[in-house]
């Protein structure tokens, strides 16, 4: 659109302001003009650090000409002040009534002590390694008393199981089970594609191509599929249950539930554990299938092996108890991954940014726990033979 | 030699904002003059804040122009919007500070963004703003989460002062204060205005603070403004202003500051 209008120039016109300072016998004389606002201050600043007096000189500014001053220019003004006063007597002349108001609230304001700044030393540094330390030991506790607390309030449930929020669960597994479906897929996919490709290519080397079959069934029914399916979904909804459950914490949501008379273990925690728990397993099969199904895949393309050649492989090379393996994990999983997330949405306080911190650390500490287990399985497994 | 040339710093003319179908402001024209304590006001969803983010330049608006010291904000490029913002202030609601800055590092930024001046005359321009705006000295170097909200607004009322504009918004100033914290924010505001020679564009829902401190006030009904002063609008026959001026808090407000 064409604006016929003429328009005024941008901004008001910064008109400048001007600073001179010349000797007159002992004295030195400083005079100062025109606006003394910002964009002075920004072009002048240099210029009024080089006035110095010689020791013993008395000084006079003269703000006669002065026509504006704002806050930044008064603190230049004062400041050139303050300099001078080191080598002698300053006197402020032709300083409108209005600029003096300002000079002299910044003088006071000058007058006031600066808060001390503690400084940091090297005993600090060690002191802080020990309080976070300590920290990590509290949180460490604060997390296995949210174990028990979450145990307790899931045996009162299975008591009176009609107190089970099922209408929450329902949603809850449809966020954390179907909608985590295409990711899930595609990463499984990806990861049976790449596993096949580059092992059936040493395999090859050896002949041994159909072996394939049974590195990617036992790897991928034992640990692959149901470890990978774990750390996708504590990224996904362990975060978002902190996120979530953060959220209304700052909302106050959650002290609103308490003085109704709502337990937020129960409203909240239960439904996303239980939904999780339940999900994981479908989640981790249909992890398995697509996988299994890329690994076919490659395995046809790069290798030569055909579908039939794979399936009759995988039905006489794999018991049913490397699948039963993968399976008694996933609850487990689920049920970390699920307590950490609401643990630390429970934990946030404060601002926004406490949601942000709790996130971030919720998501660590859960795919680090879910790898831990998973090696604990691994050695309880192996000892018992499996 | 004061910016004399622009006695109306902000003249809105047909502007027209829609979400979807819904029209917020419709033909809405608003004059305000330099040196004056504009109030705005209106119901919840009346458009208030919308009206101040489109004329800082955060909301696009559907129609009308809007000219801030002589620039039109809707079509004016990104150099001049930058321009613009050195010669303006805005204080959010909640203060809006920077929750991973001390509020002297809040202070700071936008002198640190729009001047290279030595860190020793920024300290000294974060002291004096923590000053004026009634926070103590200690103030500075604690985080936004450590202070209350009456002690944010303040900061944030710092930060937006931090390069002396010329022009101030103040989206609810005094929402959320108690009463003695709001009053001592309106004459905090009244305070600065004189000193300053501020302008001041402030979105409110306080009577008392309207009756305080505006000297005019435009009122938001049926999507566009009806601007006067206070004894001019409490004679208006609009249903809505009338309630608005007329109903139980607006004639407590009124008795009050008649009492003093």
């Amino acid at each position: 659109m064409l604006k016929s209008r003429s328009r005024p120039t941008i901004v008001p016109v910064a008109g400048t302001g001007t600073i001179d300072s010349r000797r007159e016998g002992d004295q030195l004389i400083v005079t100062l003009a025109g606006r003394w606002d910002v964009p002075t201050v920004i072009a002048l600043e240099p210029a009024v650090r080089t006035i110095q007096a010689d020791r013993g000189t008395s000084a006079t500014i003269d703000m006669a000409g002065v026509t504006l001053l704002d806050t930044v220019g008064a603190i230049a003004v004062s400041r050139l002040r303050d300099d001078l006063a080191k080598s002698g007597d300053v006197e402020l002349t032709g300083v409108r009534p209005a600029h003096a108001a300002l000079l002299e609230q910044i003088e006071s304001i000058d007058a006031q002590p600066l808060p001390v700044q503690p400084k940091v030393t090297i005993i600090d540094l060690i002191a802080d390694l020990g309080a976070a330390t300590v920290r990590l030991g509290y949180e460490a506790r604060e997390l296995v008393g949210f174990f028990g607390e979450l145990a307790v309030v899931f045996g009162r449930l299975l008591i009176h199981p009609g107190r089970l929020r099922l209408t929450s669960i329902t949603r809850h597994m449809q966020d954390v089970g179907i909608d985590a479906m295409p990711i899930v897929g595609l990463l499984a996919f990806l990861v049976g594609v790449v596993l096949t490709f580059i092992s059936g290519d040493q395999l090859q080397r050896f002949g041994a191509s159909i072996f394939i079959v049974n590195l990617i069934g036992i790897g991928v029914l034992r640990e692959l599929g149901i470890l990978i399916t774990a750390i996708i979904v504590a990224g996904r909804s362990g975060s978002a249950f902190t996120a979530e459950i953060g959220t209304m914490k700052i909302n106050q949501e959650i002290d609103a539930m308490r003085t109704i008379g709502l337990d937020p273990m129960e409203i909240l925690v239960i439904p996303r554990t239980v939904a999780l728990m339940v999900m994981l397993i479908p989640l981790g099969f249909f992890a398995d299938i697509v996988m299994i199904g890329g690994g076919a895949l490659m395995a046809n393309l790069s290798l030569g092996i055909s579908f039939p050649q794979f399936i009759n492989q995988f039905q006489s090379a794999i018991s049913i108890q490397h699948l039963w393996v993968g399976f008694i994990k996933t609850p487990f999983f689920a049920f970390v991954i699920a307590m950490v997330g609401c643990f630390h949405g429970l934990k946030v306080a404060g601002s926004a940014e406490s949601v942000g911190q709790q996130t971030t650390q919720s998501v660590v500490q859960s795919i680090f726990l879910v790898i831990t287990l998973d090696a604990i399985f691994a050695v309880i497994f192996s000892q018992i033979g499996w | 030699m004061k910016d004399e040339s622009y006695e109306t710093l902000i003249r809105i003319r047909d502007l027209r904002t829609t979400f979807g179908d819904q029209v917020v402001h419709d033909n809405l024209d608003l004059d305000v003059r330099k040196g004056e304590v504009m109030g705005v006001v209106g119901g919840s969803g009346a458009g208030k804040s919308v009206l101040l983010r489109e004329i800082v330049g955060l909301q696009r608006v559907s129609a009308g122009t809007i000219d801030v010291l002589g620039t039109d904000v809707t079509t004016c490029g990104v150099e001049a919007q930058q321009v613009l913002r050195r010669h303006w202030g805005v204080m959010f609601q909640e203060g809006a500070l920077f929750s991973s800055l001390t509020v002297t590092q809040n202070i700071q930024v936008p002198i640190r963004e729009l001047t290279d001046f030595p860190q020793s005359i920024q300290d000294e321009i974060a002291r004096v703003k923590l000053a004026m705006v009634g926070l103590p000295p200690d103030a500075g170097a604690k985080y936004p989460s450590q202070l209350s909200g009456g002690m944010k607004k303040r900061a944030g009322l710092a930060r937006a002062l931090a390069l002396d504009p010329g022009l101030l918004f103040l989206d609810e100033p005094t929402a959320g204060l108690d009463p003695i914290s709001a009053n001592q924010f309106d004459e905090l505001i009244k305070t600065l205005k004189k000193t300053l020679e501020l302008t001041v564009f402030m979105v409110t829902h306080d009577l008392d603070s309207l009756i305080a401190i505006c000297d005019r006030i435009a009122v938001l009904v049926d999507r566009h403004t009806v601007v006067g002063t206070l004894s001019e609008l409490m004679d208006d026959d609009h249903p809505w202003i009338h309630e608005y001026f007329r109903g139980p808090r607006g004639r407590a407000a009124l008795n009050a500051k008649e009492r003093n």
